[in-house]
Order: structure tokens, then sequence, then C-alpha cells
């Protein structure tokens, strides 16, 4: 499935939910469900800190894709976390550099996304980018 | 509860009335800023509409009128706080700009390598950054006085540390984490008996307590409007007239000189000195008249309203079990800490905001403090005399919440 693809999926899932409480129940789940990362990573060489929460990513380049792996201390970032993770990870590059990242406002989740919630996720869609970056100029 | 005359005092924030997400506003992150009475407004609106110009500098008629309200809210001040002269008080920007003014001078007129700055572990950032900074600057040592598990200092610490080499001691009045109200009296008396001078930050107190610089004797005394009912951008240094006297100005440019010439420049007398530029004219309108709405409510007895409700909140989030308060001072404003099991407290306030309450999470600008207790947050409700005891009771409903989604 290309980036677009799982974003058109995740808009039908959270479309199904009639309030904000099932949201969040969803995004909590998520968050308990997110493979937890190496411990080896949770540390603060791979912290994106807010003053509110705390995220801990990591990125791994094999044949030509991109997998994240990343954990953070509060679970309904964890969830969100885990959404972001869903839609860029195991993909090239250049994919993820092209991602337009809309479908978060599409599922209402955009609050989460603004600079002053300082949760660490701005930061941890621009880290992201900038794994992609890196490994493409790897080559 | 006393016959506070809540629902009459509501009617004056139009702000309160209003929803969110389909539920009723509760406010309760009044130590992050208090809400404005309709009187207030109307001041600053009405500064625009009749009174905008600039100030000290005309001779016509606006400019007269605008200096003159400017002047008496001064001198409204030097009586709100019972300060000797309103040549000791300052219009500054709030609580941050004051205390960095007499980090910077003072610090750069009587602090020099090896004195001592003394400062506690609850500070918020803008009484501890400016100190750290300013002894990095000059070669001297922040000495921190520690607390104890309850959120007061630890007293027996304090005494210890001060020191003919210590140059200032900077304590805030009330925590805004905690809401302890320190001994400053105390502290300033003790430290008076070795000469030297105490700054408070009245950030927190000024709204609850009042403040009374002749009787704490303190020698500065820094408070934000925005915190206490006037807008933001406008606030207040007191400052003894020997020390103001003797520092050098904080910043230069307009009205704080006397004569400039291509050879030099002479300096404005107080309280000019401290206040170059345009002042936040409409900020000054607004404070005014916040003073004078709860100088008619009276201090007393917003303290003993503010009072019942923090005892309610108290008594409510204790009895729900598994909530730890932080800060269980004997002596506490109208503010409260807390953590609810082991849910993060992002993920508590995402939750209690869909609740339509507006309560503050993170590290509240006091990250020394919270890692004094290692946490990494807490969530905190802060009570104005504008809220009630039922909002109370729908901050324990979403709360309750909050257990049964994380639970």
């Amino acid at each position: 499935m290309t980036i677009a693809e799982v974003q058109e999926q995740v808009v039908a899932e959270f479309s199904l939910f009639e309030d904000w409480m099932d949201k969040y129940n969803y995004l909590i789940e998520m968050g308990r469900s997110l493979p937890v990362i190496d411990e080896q990573y949770k540390t603060d060489q791979f912290v994106i800190s807010g003053c509110q929460s705390k995220v801990w990513l990591n990125a791994k380049y094999l044949e030509g894709v991109v997998y994240f792996s990343a954990d953070s201390d509060a679970i309904i970032t964890k969830g969100i976390v885990n959404l972001l993770i869903r839609v860029l990870s195991g993909h090239s590059p250049d994919e993820i550099l092209d991602a337009d990242m809309d479908f978060i406002d599409q599922i209402g989740l955009r609050e989460h996304l603004s600079p002053t919630r300082s949760n660490g996720l701005t930061s941890m869609i621009k880290q992201m980018k900038l794994y992609a970056l890196a490994f493409k100029s790897r080559g | 509860m006393t016959n506070f005359p809540v629902d009459l005092i509501r009617k004056d924030f139009p702000i309160l009335n209003q929803t969110v997400y389909g539920r009723p506003l509760v406010y309760f992150d009044n130590a992050a800023s208090t809400q404005k009475p309709v009187q207030v407004i109307r001041a600053i609106s009405g500064y625009y509409e009749t009174d905008n110009c600039n100030i000290h500098r005309g001779v016509h008629y606006l400019s007269q009128r605008a200096t003159e309200v400017y002047e008496d809210t001064r001198k409204q001040i030097r009586q709100f706080i019972n300060a000797a002269s309103s040549q000791e008080i300052i219009f500054t920007r709030g609580t941050t700009e004051s205390i960095n003014l007499v980090a910077s001078s003072y610090g750069k007129q009587y602090v020099n390598p090896g004195d001592e700055v003394i400062v506690s572990v609850m500070e918020h950032h803008s009484n501890f950054v400016p100190w750290q900074l300013m002894c990095q600057e000059r070669g001297a040592k922040l000495r921190i006085i520690p607390i104890v598990e309850s959120g007061e200092l630890d007293m027996n610490a304090f005494r210890g540390m001060v020191n003919e080499r210590t140059k200032i001691i900077a304590i805030t009045h009330v925590s805004n984490v905690l809401g302890t109200i320190n001994p400053v009296k105390e502290i300033i008396q003790h430290a008076h008996t070795f000469g030297i001078p105490v700054l408070v930050d009245g950030a927190q107190s000024i709204s609850h307590l009042g403040a009374d610089v002749k009787d704490l004797d303190c020698d500065f005394y820094c408070f934000s409007g925005h915190k206490m009912y006037a807008p933001m951008g406008i606030g207040v240094l007191y400052g003894k007239e020997k020390y103001l006297d003797a520092m050098p100005p904080y910043q230069s440019g307009g009205e704080m000189i006397k004569e400039v010439h291509l050879s030099g420049t002479t300096f404005n007398d107080l309280p000019f000195k401290f206040e170059a530029g345009t002042p936040n004219v409409e900020g000054v309108y607004g404070l005014r008249v916040a003073i004078s709405y709860i100088q008619e409510l009276g201090m007393e007895n917003i303290a003993v309203y503010e009072k019942e409700l923090l005892d309610y909140a108290t008594e409510k989030l204790t009895a729900m079990g598994d909530i730890r308060i932080i800060g269980t001072a004997k002596e506490k404003t109208s503010l409260i800490s807390f953590l609810i099991g082991s849910i993060h407290p992002y993920d508590a306030g995402v939750i209690i905001d869909k609740m339509g309450i507006a309560v503050r999470t993170g590290h509240h600008c006091a990250m020394p403090l919270l890692e004094w207790y290692k946490i990494p947050a807490t969530v905190r409700a802060s009570f104005a005399f504008y809220n009630t005891t039922e909002e109370i009771d729908l901050m324990v409903e979403a709360i309750l919440k909050v257990k049964q989604m994380f639970g």
C-alpha cells in the first residue's frame, strides 16, 4: 500500500467513531499496542522532548525502505505515534519526504500536532522526514 | 460556604459564560492567567476610544490626560502595595521583566566573582534562569534552598546558606506548582541581619494575598497584571529607592534620559530611569481598574472564599483514593497540583480538556522542582474568586472519566 492508501484507511477507520470518547479510547488502545522501542534507543540521544510528554524515535534503513520504531511516556501521544509509524514506516525515503500529513486534520487530531502542545509530535514528524532525507542522501 | 457573591461576580466575566466541546467552560488555569472583568475590558477599549496618545511627551490635551491617568495609577499601586513612594514603582511588561531588570542591573552594580546569590528549588524559571545567567556572567555562585516533602522550604538549610558572600536572595512568595505560601517575612528578617536585600516574586501571591511591602520589608517585589485580572504585558517592579538609585539603567532609549549629547548621556530620575521607550499605557489603564475591582471585593473576602474552594477541592480529591497531591504545605493559596494514579498528566489533561475543563498539565516552568519530586509533570487546577464548588464537582467527574479510560 502507498502512504496515501494507508492514510485513507486510517481516515475510514476514524470516520466510524461517533464521539470523541470512542476516538480517544481507540488511540489509547493503539498506544498500548505499539511495539515498544528497543530499550537501547530509549535514551536522551533519541528523545524528542516536549514540555508535556516525551517521544523516543529510531529509524532503520533496509533495502531502500525506512522502518521507524518509537515510544512515548504518555499513552495518547503513543497512540498518535503509532498512527504516524503505521503511515510512514515501510516506505522509501522519497515517499516519506513527499508525504502530505493532512490526514491528521481529517481525523480531527490536528490539535495534538500543534507546536503549542509541546508533546513532541510536531518534532517527531520533522524528525521522521529528516531520517528519510539522511537515508536518501546515503543512497 | 460564606456569602461571597460569586453569582454576581461571574456576570462581570463574560468569557466564563460559554461552552467548549458542548459543555460549560470551567476555567481552572488561573495561576497561568486570570480572566478579565468587563470593567477592565471597557477601560482598555475606552482608552483607545477617547484617550490614546503618547504620554509624558505632549503638551496637548490628550497627552496630559493620559499621562495623568498613568501617573495616578502609579500612586494607586504605591498605596495598594504600601510602598513608601511612587518613585519606587516601575512599570514593566510583567514579573519576568521585573526580575530580569533586577538581576541585570543589581548584578552589574553589586555582584562580583566569588559572591553568592540564593534562590529556592521551587522557583518558576523566570525567578531562576535570570539569576543563573547573572551568576555565570559575574562569576558568582547560585545557591539553592531545598524543600521538604510537603513542599515547604527547608528553613534550616536556608539559614545555613546565608553568609557575608551572599549578595541577594530571590524567593517566590507562593509556588506556582505547589501553592505553598513561603515565610518570606522570616526570610527577609534573617537576610537583613546580614544586610542582604531580598527580592520577592509576587506573581502567584498578589491576587490571593495582596502585598504589603512595608510590612514585609522586602527590597524588591515583582508582579504581573495578567495574573490579577488586568491585561497582559503590564507588570510592576517595586524597589527600595536606595537600591534603584544606585543601580544602572536596564534598557536605554527615550524617556529614561535627562540629556543626550554626542559626548555622553545623563539619565532621568526614578522611576523613569527604568522605563525606556513608549510604555504600555492601555495596560496601565486596565491595571488601574483591576486593582479597584479586587479592592472593592476586599482581599480578606477573596482569601476566605478561595480557601473554601481549596479545602473543598482537597477534600474531594483526597476522597478519590488514588490521587497524589503534590504540595501539602500548611499554608497554601487556592492551587492544587496532583497526579491520578500512574496516569501521565498529558493523558489526563487531554481528557479533562474534552470535558470542558481548563487545567494545566506539564512542568509549569519549574523543572528543577519537578526533578526534585522525580516526576515529569503534574495536573494543576488553580482557582480564582469566580470559581465555584459546582465546578470542582465537574472536575471530579472528569477525573473519574480519566480513570475509567486509562484504568
